[in-house]
């Protein structure tokens, strides 16, 4: 498997009024070739902010990045952290793309949807015109859309949701990168629509050979696409695993949350089971366990330590790996009888 | 595109109708005899029966509007016989105040307005905009401050200070600009005079003009800056200077046009106060004279013309807007 990116102890924090807010507090991942990986979390829990890191779309001055990214420039790696505005630069569009989640609003409405194509292509390839409009309807028709040629003169208000998140797509694959950010892709989406863009990126994916890094908040779209899942709570990651493991065996309690909230259609009005409370404030993190003002399971804590220290990032297996007090057995036992529930 | 501006120049049509309409009604049932107002203080009865004859004064209203619609498209003749006068379409009435065709009065005072209005626009553009994209492209550091500081003195100081401070230091002080003796020199005739003229007239309203200017122009931009398209341009790879003067810049420039397109309207309809200041014989200048004069066929032409004004430059605002917003075009 070849890696893509590595990203290792990443800390962004943005200096405000109020004090420095730690949005993204030491995060690693990694995403290889071939497979997706999804990063799942609340809003606020530090996803955008992580994956607008690597594109480095960070305004200057204003956030404070330390750790390493590590990017795979067509087999080259190249540091995200330390290379200068033109570097950074070379690399958008090019060794790794975003799409993001309003396509509403992610294409500019006063230029023609060619024309922006075109554009993704030029500014990697100066003075190659038709080559670049040639790709952009080549693109177009790669994603689906309908009559390339005659759509490319268009301009962005003369198609629908769907089909302008395929532009997008489209507009992202234009320098064939190997890496693609998808930051909630779906979510400004009809739910049949999502399933279009899903299948579209699954196929591209294995026609690109990329990785793609999927941020969500849907668990949905996590079963439905992902390989390995990241799950973020304020900033850090509290379980990383294969999909199996965070739907079949999650072991922190934030996870077992997520998965309970999810809404079912065989239960039979049911209340939703929401988490209680509100993620922590980032500015003012609780010196323990970020989750242990709103953890259900804090009392089988053998060390009490939950609101003392914060819980390392433990491993069970090679692959999956989670943050808890609570000692490893117990959550198996408890977590597993509530999974057991949820699925009958 | 072309049904388009069919139907908004029907419209256009429509609304100076009922403009001149209601503006003509408001001027006919004014509590003076307009009769009256057409002969000093030596007046016989005689002579205000004869010319409210003449001057169609003694018929209906609705007839009167009747006749002055028609003597636009084919002139008008006052009276009959020897003492009949004539003035030729289109016409927009006679001012026996200053003996002369209203038409005539306007053709010598417009060319002065559209000169102080054209000029001036370009300038406040200039200054303006360029101002404001320093503001937005050094946000929060010393040339947007500087630009803040411009912007708050040229708000809060009216045009008759800045004109008559214009004039003072630049003309009579330091004698920069020659105080203009000859009068309106046309732009064809003389560039060198004609600058002369207009120069401290358009920097007084480029000044008043070029801070709103700056202030839109500079939260418009930075409100550009912070859409997702933007975002999404970055994302591409374009370099900073192309996402701001081109894609940011881009999306500025529609209503930009529409506020300019307004501004200048209202500047046709006459800048009293920089035209009186500068001794500008223009469309503010006759209108102000003809109000004090209670010379109403002059200020009625003049109101129905600005009038006209702001509804033409609507009007090509809304193409312009049509050819730069691929949005409207569909509409």
């Amino acid at each position: 498997m070849t890696q893509l990116l590595r990203i290792e102890d990443l800390h962004v924090a943005f200096k405000t009024d109020d004090g420095l807010v730690r949005a993204v507090d030491g995060v690693s991942l990694t995403l290889n070739a071939g497979e997706t990986v999804a990063i799942v979390g609340e809003s606020g829990s530090g996803k955008t902010v992580t994956s607008l890191s690597i594109m480095g779309l960070h305004k200057k001055g204003s956030a404070e990045i330390s750790g390493s990214i590590s990017l795979s420039d067509h087999g080259t790696f190249k540091d995200v952290v330390s290379l200068n505005d033109e570097q950074i630069r070379d690399i958008r569009g090019r060794a790794v793309s975003m799409i993001f989640q309003d396509p509403m609003s992610s294409l500019h409405p006063y230029y023609r949807i060619g024309h922006q194509l075109a554009e993704a292509y030029l500014v990697h390839n100066p003075s190659k015109k038709k080559e670049a409009m040639a790709r952009a309807v080549e693109m177009l028709d790669l994603v689906g859309i309908p009559e390339p040629a005659k759509r490319a003169q268009e301009f962005p208000h003369q198609f629908s949701g769907g089909m302008r998140q395929r532009v997008m797509i489209a507009m992202a694959l234009m320098n064939s990168p190997q890496i693609l950010i998808a930051d909630e892709p779906t979510t400004a989406l009809d739910v049949t629509v999502q399933a279009q863009i899903l299948a579209l990126l699954s196929k591209l994916k294995k026609e690109f050979n990329m990785g793609i890094l999927l941020i969500t908040h849907d668990l949905g779209v996590v079963a439905q696409v992902a390989d390995r899942v990241n799950v973020m709570y304020a900033g850090r990651i509290v379980e990383e695993g294969s999909v199996d493991d965070i739907f079949y065996a999650p072991l922190a309690p934030y996870t077992l949350g997520l998965l309970k909230s999810v809404p079912r259609v065989s239960a039979n009005n049911q209340r939703l089971t929401a988490i209680p409370g509100q993620p922590p404030s980032l500015i003012n993190l609780p010196v323990g366990c970020p989750f242990e003002p709103r953890c259900e399971y804090k009392q089988h804590s053998s060390e009490s330590g939950c609101n003392v220290t914060k819980p390392e990032l433990i491993g069970t297996s090679d692959t999956h790996r989670s943050r808890c007090h609570i000692p490893e057995s117990l959550r198996k036992d408890l977590f597993g009888k509530e999974i057991k529930e949820l699925q009958s | 595109m072309l049904n388009f501006i069919g139907r908004r120049a029907l419209f256009a049509i429509f609304t100076i109708l009922i403009v001149s309409a209601v503006v003509f009604a408001i001027f006919s049932f004014l509590p003076f005899d307009p009769a009256a107002l057409t002969c000093g203080q030596r007046c016989t009865k005689q002579i205000i029966a004869a010319n409210r004859i003449r001057l169609g004064f003694d018929k209906p209203v609705y007839e009167q509007y009747w006749l002055f619609l028609a003597g636009i498209f084919a002139g008008r003749t006052y009276g009959s016989g020897s003492a009949a006068f004539t003035c030729p379409a289109p016409s927009f009435g006679y001012s026996f105040n200053e003996n002369a065709c209203v038409t005539d009065m306007i053709r010598e005072a417009l060319p002065i307005t559209i000169s102080l209005a054209v000029g001036a626009l370009i300038l406040w553009l200039l200054l303006g905009i360029g101002l404001g994209i320093i503001a937005a492209k050094f946000r929060n550091r010393w040339p947007d401050t500087s630009s803040s500081v411009f912007v708050l003195l040229a708000t809060s100081l009216p045009t008759f200070v800045t004109g008559l401070a214009l004039l003072i230091w630049v003309t009579i002080k330091w004698k920069l600009v020659p105080l203009s003796l000859t009068g309106y020199t046309s732009l064809v005739d003389n560039p060198y005079k004609f600058f002369q003229y207009f120069i401290l007239p358009w920097i007084t309203l480029a000044i008043a003009y070029a801070a709103i200017y700056t202030r839109f122009t500079r939260a418009a931009l930075l409100e550009t800056l912070g859409e997702d398209y933007i975002r999404t341009a970055r994302a591409k790879g374009v370099g900073e200077r192309v996402v701001f003067f081109k894609h940011t810049l881009r999306a500025v420039l529609a209503p930009l046009i529409t506020m300019a397109g307004l501004d200048f309207a209202g500047l046709i309809g006459g800048a009293i106060i920089t035209e009186t200041i500068f001794n500008l014989p223009g469309l503010g200048r006759l209108t102000l004279r003809s109000v004090y004069e209670f010379d109403l066929s002059v200020v009625l032409a003049t109101t129905i013309l600005a009038a006209v004004v702001v509804i033409v430059m609507n009007l090509i605002v809304d193409m312009l807007y049509a050819v730069l917003d691929p949005r409207v075009r569909v509409v």
